[in-house]
Formats: C-alpha cells, structure tokens, sequence
C-alpha cells in the first residue's frame, strides 16, 4: 500500500494533517547488527534500501555523522546521464539510467526526475569527431546519442550564443535525450523513508570514530554514539573516504578529495529546458523547476576537505557562462557551496569487498556520484550481500589501478585534479 | 588563498600549479620494483589535516615549492623551495 497517493493526500487534508508519519524514525543504535553502512548520502542510504529489498537483509544500521543527506547528495548539480565512452562505465551507468527512469514509482516517492536531455556542445571540428565517436560507442550498447547540428541547437536552446562571432562558437553537439535532473534531496528523503520502512535503523548524528577488530577482521566501529558491532561494514563515505580508511590503518589510497564548488542563481522565467554542457573548458548548466539557474564548473584543483571553494573558480564558472550565454550577464547569483569529491586516479569510481576483510568499500566517485546513487546501491548492496561484485561493477575494483586495468574515460592518467 | 613564494613574496593561489602529494617517493629510474612504482603513481596521504605539498610558481618565478597547508581550513603553514623535488633522487 502507498504511503503516498491521491487518496492519502485527500484523506489527511481532510484530517488536518495530523496522521502523517515521519518519513524514517530516530532509532538509538542497537549493540550490534548484520550489516553497518558507514555515510547517510544518497550512495549509503540507497545501499540499505536495495539490501533490505533486494537481499532481505533488514537488520542494517546506517550511521551519518550529521543530519541525513547534509554532505554530497544535497550539494550537486543534479545531473543524471549516462554518456560514458569506455564500456564499463557505460554499462554501470546505464543501469543507474534504467534504475532512475522507475525510481519515483519504486519508492513511492517523488523524485522529480525530468529527463530534458544533456547536450554537450563542440567548439571545433575535432571535437564533433570524438563526440560522434563517444555517440557510437554509447549506441553500440544500447544507450541513445544524438549529434546535433546548428539550427536543432538553435531551437532548442534559444538563449546560447550560436552568433559565429563568440569566443568559441559552436559548431554542433552530442544529445543524450533519456538523460535530465531529478530533486536531489528527494532522492535522499525516499530511500530514507523505504530503508526505514523495510527495517534499517537510521542513526544520524553520529560519527564513527574508529574500527572495532579482531586481528585483521574488522567486527564494528566505535562511534560518538557508543559501540556498534557488525558482521559487515561497508563504507559509503564520498569526499571523507581518506580519512574514514585512515581511521582504519590504511594511510595510502589511489584517491584525493577535492572541492567542487556549485552555484544557484536568482529565479528566471524558462530559459535553459535542457542540461548543457560547454566544450571548451568545463561548466555545465540547467534551470530548477523553481527557476533558478543550477551550474557550476571546474574542482579548486588543491587537496581539501573544506567544503567550500575560492574566488578563482567563481571568476571561471562566471565566465564560462558568459561565453555560453551573454545575455545572462545581469543575471545575479543567488548562492554557492562546496562539496567534496573523492577523485580517483582514473576518475572511475570503486565498489569492491575489502581492502579489510569484513569491509566493503564503495568511493571514488569523483564528479559522478548524483547519478550513480541507484546503481551504486544496488551494486554495493549486490556485493555486500553475496561477498562477490555483480558484473556491472566487477571492474570497479581497488586493485584495478596496480593491474593495469584503469577505467580512465577521459585519458587524463593518474592525476586526479584533471578527471 | 594566498601563497608565500620565498622568492616572489605572498601571491595569488591563481599564479601556482599544483602538483600533489609531496610525501610520495620516486623510484630511480633504473628501478624494477613495480610496487614502488605503482605506490609512487597512484598511492597517495590525502589526510584532513595538514598536508605536505607541492607547487609550482608557474606564473612568477617557476620555483617548485614544498607547502604545509591545512585541508580542513586551508591554512598554510609553511613555504619553502622544494629542491630535490619529490623526495627520493628524482627530479621534480
């Protein structure tokens, strides 16, 4: 039975409003459990949904350090696409895609999925090239492209500067038309609301300060809330992964957390129905359905567990946008933050059991972790519950990096600042 | 944020490249140790705390220069040539 639906909706609005429950409880931490998942973001919290609904395994508590939903899954830019070139990220991706497409229906929940397209425009002749060749490689599995020409910009982004006279015009663009934005904090809300609902504790304000072990055998954790014992600790951490492993005696990851800055601007009437992205340097843009304009651009490029960014990076968002749109120059910018990315080396992310036995580690999602939320759940889950990765994402492991085996979609090598 | 370039006085975070890790040790070239090559390419400290770094002045003096900055704040707690590079012979 829905928790929500048109009736429900009428039958407390005739009530008063006064039936509702919260949508997950605020349960004290039990001493032990099946498994703990380390971070309430939308990668932990969707983790817990997919065990308990895919795996059965309810007895699951997932601990956040501040309220849930304070870090990652509230701070981007809410895009979600699946426009990889290389297979394995296309394949993980796509199921994130396909997972999207039904999440407001699975959860019961709003999300506010609106698939209006993610256009990436080409500046030069060589970049229509490698955006045809990207095009190919996502149909050749399934996945649709589209390249555009001019005038099909034209109509469809009326605003863009396509004059010939810009700094760097236009010449043309590769369209993923399934991909769009959802309402981030919604995502986090509904996987909260079917994880309680199924069983799992969420524990908010509470920090896990170290790892409860038995010889290498990780057993719990220690937390400010007390300790919590666990078969399975899995980690879900984002930004803080180096820390978190820290905690844990590993001092050495194939990752740097950087800050990633983001930007809202005043509410306009409709102007930008599509995610737009520009070629010529690295700014993405689309406008909320409250009508402001959401984008931001570049990581600050240093080390940083900061959580906000400085004034250079604003200089180049702004004026990257400008080059994109010179008629949102009076435009003002309403409000901006930071958030932390857990850049890897080859800028794909990792889902794998280990390093530790007992421990599950899921990290490295670098500027892509909004829209692999469903998909890195329910592979997370997938790992945690049977011991071994689904092949989605099977080659998202820890050791790919000293194998040879990277998954480096950009071709940028092992500096993490430039994926 | 500003950086305290030895030779060129505090100047603008714009003007500097960064270039990572500094704790990281090069092997000689010559080396045929593949876990010390691979721990130098892709292993890196990242704390949240204090981090011992390198930059590069590219848009001054083009010194490399070895900086104590706090990831959590961003204070820098120190500046100094780098000389020598990452740690161990190589060159920077």
């Amino acid at each position: 039975m829905a928790e929500y639906s048109a009736f429900s909706l009428l039958k407390n609005a005739l009530t008063g409003n006064k039936d509702w429950k919260p949508a997950w409880r605020k349960p004290d931490p039990k001493a032990s459990y099946d498994v703990i998942v380390i971070g309430g973001g939308g990668h932990g919290l969707s983790t817990a949904y997919y065990l308990a609904k895919e795996h059965g395994i309810t007895k699951v508590a997932v601990l956040e350090k501040g309220w849930l939903g304070s870090g990652n899954v509230g701070r981007n830019t809410t895009a979600v696409r699946s426009n990889y070139l290389l297979p394995e990220n296309t394949r993980f991706y796509e199921h994130s895609m396909k997972l999207w497409e039904n999440l407001s229906h699975e959860l019961n929940y709003n999300v506010m999925f609106s698939q209006r397209g993610c256009l990436n425009l080409a500046h030069t002749p060589a970049q229509l090239d490698d955006y045809a060749r990207r095009g190919n490689a996502m149909r050749h599995l399934g996945v649709d492209a589209e390249l555009m020409n001019l005038d099909q910009i034209k109509r469809l982004v009326p605003a863009l500067d396509l004059s010939g006279s810009a700094r760097f015009p236009v010449l043309g663009g590769l369209m993923q038309p399934r991909a769009g934005t959802a309402r981030h904090d919604a995502v986090a809300w509904g996987y909260a609301r079917g994880a309680d609902r199924r069983g799992v504790d969420i524990v908010e304000n509470c920090e896990v300060t170290g790892f409860l072990r038995d010889g290498d055998q990780i057993t719990g954790v220690t937390t400010t809330r007390g300790d919590i014992r666990a078969r399975k600790v899995a980690l879900a951490v984002a930004g803080s992964t180096g820390h978190v492993m820290q905690l844990a005696g590993i001092s050495h990851m194939p990752i740097e957390s950087h800050v990633l800055q983001a930007f809202v601007s005043e509410s306009l009437k409709p102007v930008i129905d599509t995610v737009l992205t520009f070629g010529m340097g690295h700014f993405y843009i689309s406008q909320s359905d409250k009508g402001g304009l959401v984008y931001g651009g570049d990581l600050d490029g240093y080390n940083s567990y900061a959580q906000r960014g400085s004034l250079p990076i604003v200089d180049e968002v702004m004026s990257e946008m400008l080059a994109l749109f010179p008629g949102l120059a009076r435009v003002r910018m309403l409000r901006s933050w930071g958030g932390l990315c857990d850049m890897t080396m080859d800028g794909s992310p990792i889902i794998t059991t280990g390093p530790l036995p007992g421990m599950y580690l899921n990290c490295g999602w670098c500027y892509g972790g909004f829209k692999a939320t469903p998909a890195s759940g329910w592979c997370f889950a997938y790992t945690i519950a049977k011991d071994e990765p689904h092949s989605f994402n099977a080659p998202f492991t820890l050791d790919r990096f000293y194998r040879g085996l990277i998954i480096d979609d950009k071709g940028q090598g092992a500096n993490p600042r430039l994926h | 944020m500003l950086i305290t370039c030895p030779y060129c006085g505090p100047r603008d975070v714009i003007e500097f490249t960064y270039q990572g890790d500094g704790n990281r040790e090069r092997p000689q070239p010559a080396s045929q140790d593949l876990d010390a090559w691979n721990a130098y390419v892709y292993d890196r400290l990242n704390p949240a705390g204090d981090h011992n770094e390198i930059w590069q002045h590219s848009g001054g003096c083009r010194s490399h220069l070895r900086v104590v900055r706090n990831t959590i704040t961003h204070e820098i707690l120190s500046t100094e040539f780098a000389r020598g590079g990452h740690k161990a012979g190589g060159r920077s």
